[in-house]
């Protein structure tokens, strides 16, 4: 008998631990198998049994609720209050295009024969069996951008490291997910991080690189033994090593911690970071991929962004392309969180509709209160009112509503949210996380959030809201890097989209 | 939490763990905290003439980064999340609770990627979902 509890941090944190170890209490015979989760992370602890017929779920599980499952002879699929049914036949997850996630939440993830059964390893042997060109042809065909928030096309990027001579290359994966409303990152790596090793391997074959390096944010422990364990794993088999899947090419991974640094995210204060030294910001030129980790050529990729290629090379460019709209393809994994009744991930083809997301999957607020705001990529993202709702989610729509998609996080407020307190925030945020390196970001926080301040307290507010939106125009245009340049983005959205927060004393 | 008690000569057998590291400072640093719960100021100069460093740099690094401390730790370490997604579920209110209860323990963080199921905390590394004075007491005992 197997009955699935998943082991992701965010289903730990609310007693799947507890779940799991009373289940085994009751019944010692069980197989538990300690999944990532599906990403329902409202119906967490999600347990499921193995049945004939499927998975039957049950959810959500408390500890105190596993008596009262064997009672209803859970096992067999026997009826309960928290019975959902077949787990494939939830409509919430049933809907969605798992593309990048399809294995996370399905299998164990530290089970290197279970990720081979569900399509695991294809996209690397068609790679050993191919060229470096093709790849990066098929990388670039098939319309992957970079989804740590940029959308840069992960094809061109490889395509210069493969062209930069050098003896010594790198892949670094940029695990360093400090975006407040985002852990698709770490669900990825917890769930199925085999797919991550699988997306750098792959990478390096195609640039010629012998190294790659995760930088994992400390804040990620679980994610961090997971992914230390499959990448023994990986060497055991014969996979990471001196000759990767007995091929010719060499390859290994090797973690490395961050230590706290929300700038440690920004491409450049990473690989600062990586060589040990404080995570300041680099210039730009030389590009990382040209001059990146210890000055030789580096192929920097978010988690998602890697953990997708595997699929494109299985299953072609065309395959992930004939997803989306315009110049977003494929898929993007949100994040929904915040005020939000049925959180969690939600991977879809770019073009689902802000409404459709935070109506259809989040199913209002938790609270129960009126929807007010969300905030669509992280600290650094625009607030949208519910006006808005109709924006359709990719890169060029939200750029074009002024805001951005950054990693994918959709964080919702409910009617007690006060936008003059989170625009405040957002410069304290960068006031406390900026590198230092340029005035902009390090002395113009600071001023913002002043300023804000006093429009809060109704000190000359017209005069200091021209004042701020000068200050945040100085940010845009004169940071150094998207640290600065984009924290005038919540202000200033907040201000145009809710200016009844803005009227100082007459509020 | 263990931690073992300063010693600068288990300090150099762990760093000679590192010696075959490139860029090995802020790995040197994270070890010496893992180990005694804090970077002791003697650090500065031992991983500075160990790797071959400036004082200045090794300082550099100790006091860029959120994660570091240069004091012992006390008993417990309580840390909320008090970013955007935590924020809209009452983080804050949460934050100046368990402040006035346990003071010196708390720090504020910015995300532990659980912000579906916020307000997030930690309680001596263990990840609390829909946290809330009562649960962060129990799991401080």
């Amino acid at each position: 008998m197997r009955v699935y509890v998943p082991a992701d941090s965010a289903a730990i944190s609310i007693g799947a631990d507890e779940v799991a170890a009373r289940i085994a209490q009751l019944d010692p015979s069980i197989t538990i198998v300690r999944n990532g989760s599906r990403g329902a992370l409202w119906l967490e602890t999600l347990v499921e049994v193995q049945t004939q017929s499927g998975r039957i779920a049950y959810g959500p599980v408390m500890p105190e609720d596993v008596q009262s499952l064997f009672d209803s002879d859970f096992l067999n699929g026997g009826a309960h209050p928290l019975a959902l049914g077949k787990s494939d036949d939830i409509q919430w997850l049933a809907s969605q295009d798992r593309v990048t996630f399809a294995r996370v939440g399905i299998i164990d993830p530290l089970s290197l024969e279970e990720y081979r059964q569900h399509g695991g390893l294809v996209g690397l042997k068609s790679a050993l069996g191919s060229t470096s060109e093709s790849i990066i042809d098929e990388v670039t065909q098939s319309g992957l951008r970079g989804r740590g928030g940029a959308g840069f096309p992960a094809g061109i990027k490889w395509k210069t490291v493969a062209q930069t001579i050098s003896t010594e290359k790198y892949i670094c994966c940029n695990a360093d997910e400090g975006d407040s409303g985002t852990f698709a990152d770490r669900m990825l790596i917890e769930g199925d991080p085999f797919t991550l090793i699988e997306g750098m391997t792959i990478a390096a074959i195609a640039v010629g690189a012998t190294q790659g390096i995760v930088y994992l944010r400390s804040e990620y422990p679980h994610a961090i033994s997971v992914l230390q364990k499959a990448i023994e794993n990986a060497r055991e088999f014969g996979w990471l090593g001196a000759h990767v899947l007995e091929s010719t090419y060499s390859f290994d991974i090797q973690i490395r911690v961050g230590a706290g640094s929300y700038v440690c995210g920004e491409e450049t204060a990473m690989l600062e970071s990586i060589e040990g030294k404080r995570g300041v910001v680099r210039a730009k030129p030389p590009l990382p991929a040209i001059e990146g980790l210890f000055g030789q050529p580096t192929v920097i990729n978010n988690v998602l962004t890697l953990s997708t290629v595997p699929m494109v090379l299985a299953q072609g460019a065309a395959a992930y392309k004939a997803r989306g709209v315009g110049r977003s393809l494929g898929t993007q994994v949100f994040q929904l969180g915040g005020n939000i009744a049925r959180g969690g991930i939600v991977e879809k083809a770019f073009g689902v509709t802000l409404k459709e997301l935070l109506e259809t999957y989040g199913a209002g607020t938790l609270s129960g209160k009126p929807f007010r705001a969300v905030q669509i990529g992280g600290p650094l993202g625009a607030y949208f009112s519910a006006e808005q709702l109709e924006t359709s989610m990719d890169y060029e729509s939200l750029i074009a509503a002024g805001g951005m998609l950054g990693h994918g996080g959709v964080v919702v407020f409910d009617d007690s949210v006060d936008l003059a307190v989170q625009a405040k925030f957002a410069m304290e945020f960068c006031a406390i996380e900026s590198c230092g390196k340029c005035a902009p970001c390090r002395i113009g926080s600071t001023r913002g959030a002043e300023t804000i301040d006093l429009i809060i307290q109704g000190v000359r507010v017209d005069e200091n809201k021209k004042l701020l939106l000068d200050l945040c125009e100085v940010m845009t245009d004169g940071s150094l890097c998207a640290m600065g340049g984009l924290t005038p983005m919540p202000v200033k959205s907040a201000m145009a989209n809710f200016p009844s927060d803005f009227l100082g004393a007459a509020k | 939490m263990k931690y073992s008690p300063w010693s600068q000569d288990a300090a150099r057998l762990l760093l000679a763990t590192l010696r075959d590291e490139k860029g090995p400072v802020l790995m040197a640093l994270q070890l010496m905290q893992k180990e005694f719960g804090y970077v002791d100021q003697e650090c500065v100069p031992l991983i500075a003439n160990y790797f071959n460093k400036s004082r200045a740099e090794v300082h550099g690094v100790l006091t860029f980064y959120h994660d570091l401390r240069t004091t012992a730790p006390g008993e417990h370490l309580i840390s909320i999340c008090v970013a955007e997604a935590c924020q809209s579920v009452g983080a804050r209110a949460l934050e100046k609770e368990v402040k006035s209860q346990f003071g010196a323990e708390v720090t504020d963080s910015y995300c532990f990627g659980n912000c579906a199921l916020g307000p997030a905390a930690t309680v001596d590394g263990k990840l609390i979902g829909r946290a809330t004075l009562a649960k962060i007491k129990k799991a401080r005992t």
